[in-house]
């Protein structure tokens, strides 16, 4: 049951995850981006199978919820454009089949060679048991990722701003730094 | 043929690559976000395999924190590219060439 949703869920996430790059009907970003949706759906699958029940949780809410509803804001905002074809020069053409043939062969080398990891019974990843970690062992990283995210937040902010008229005419500060200095 | 840790591995090496292709071939700058979420979401995927594999809860702990610097970066990012249209250019990687050589 197990290896059958696996390459269920990896067959629909390398799908979805090529139809995000190199979507050959359309080179809208709307639909790279529901496609997005649909390859972190199916990561979540994947936690799911590996008994890391609330990094799927937070997986849907946090990137299918909250980051993908921001990139369609922005792409909503933004007039959206459809990219304009390019062609593929033969260097290009070369070197990516040549490093995809070698990348192909290391995973099957990895495939084919060794025993495999079965790893015994699995550890629980719920709430309680990463939230026990979290605020335990990890909590001085916890502060400091609450830190990045304040950052971050006044970033956008700053960012985000509309430019406004400064209070005083250009000219005044000179002045009054003159006035200062005499 | 029960499914291990190469497995996962391997579906998140090709994740990975999917990710990495998209940076190098799409010219538009939301795709290549799009793009980095994937690999950032590759990554993740080898990070709790190895978790679950090595039966220990840290990798889930370092998913936690990579999922928040990835919103973090996200929010960012997508604040950056509103000021770019505000400059009245557009979001392609072949009009921001201040900094080629």
């Amino acid at each position: 049951m197990e290896t059958i949703l696996f390459y269920c869920f990896s067959v629909l996430a390398l799908l979805f995850g090529f139809l995000v790059v190199a979507n050959p009907l359309s080179r809208n970003p709307v639909a790279s981006a529901m496609f997005l949706v649909l390859t972190i759906l199916s990561l979540a699958g994947f936690f799911v199978l590996l008994h890391a029940f609330f990094l799927a949780a937070v997986q849907i809410l946090v990137y299918a919820g909250a980051v993908m509803v921001l990139f369609l804001f922005v792409l909503m905002v933004l007039s959206v454009e459809e990219e304009r074809r390019r062609r593929v020069g033969r260097f290009a053409l070369i070197v990516g089949g040549g490093s995809v043939l070698a990348l192909l062969a290391v995973f099957g080398a990895a495939l084919a060679g060794g025993a495999s990891v079965s790893g015994g019974p699995a550890i629980e990843g719920d709430a309680q048991a990463l939230g026990k970690l979290l605020f335990s062992r990890y909590l001085l990283p916890f502060e400091l990722v609450a830190v990045l995210v304040l950052i971050a937040v006044v970033g956008v902010v700053l960012l985000g701003k509309k430019r406004t008229q400064p209070t005083r005419p250009p000219g005044e500060i000179s002045r009054v730094r003159d006035e200062r200095g005499s | 043929m029960s499914v291990g840790l190469e497995h996962y591995l391997v579906v998140s090496g090709l994740l990975f690559g999917l990710g990495l292709l998209g940076v190098m071939l799409r010219r538009n700058l939301l795709v290549v976000f799009m793009s980095i979420e994937l690999m950032l979401n590759a990554s993740n995927l080898a990070l709790v395999a190895f978790s679950r594999f090595n039966r220990h809860l840290d990798g889930q702990v370092m998913v936690f924190f990579v999922i928040t610097v990835a919103a973090a970066e996200v929010a960012v990012g997508l604040a950056l590219i509103v000021a770019l249209c505000r400059l009245r250019l557009k979001p392609d990687v072949e009009e921001l060439t201040t900094l080629k050589l």
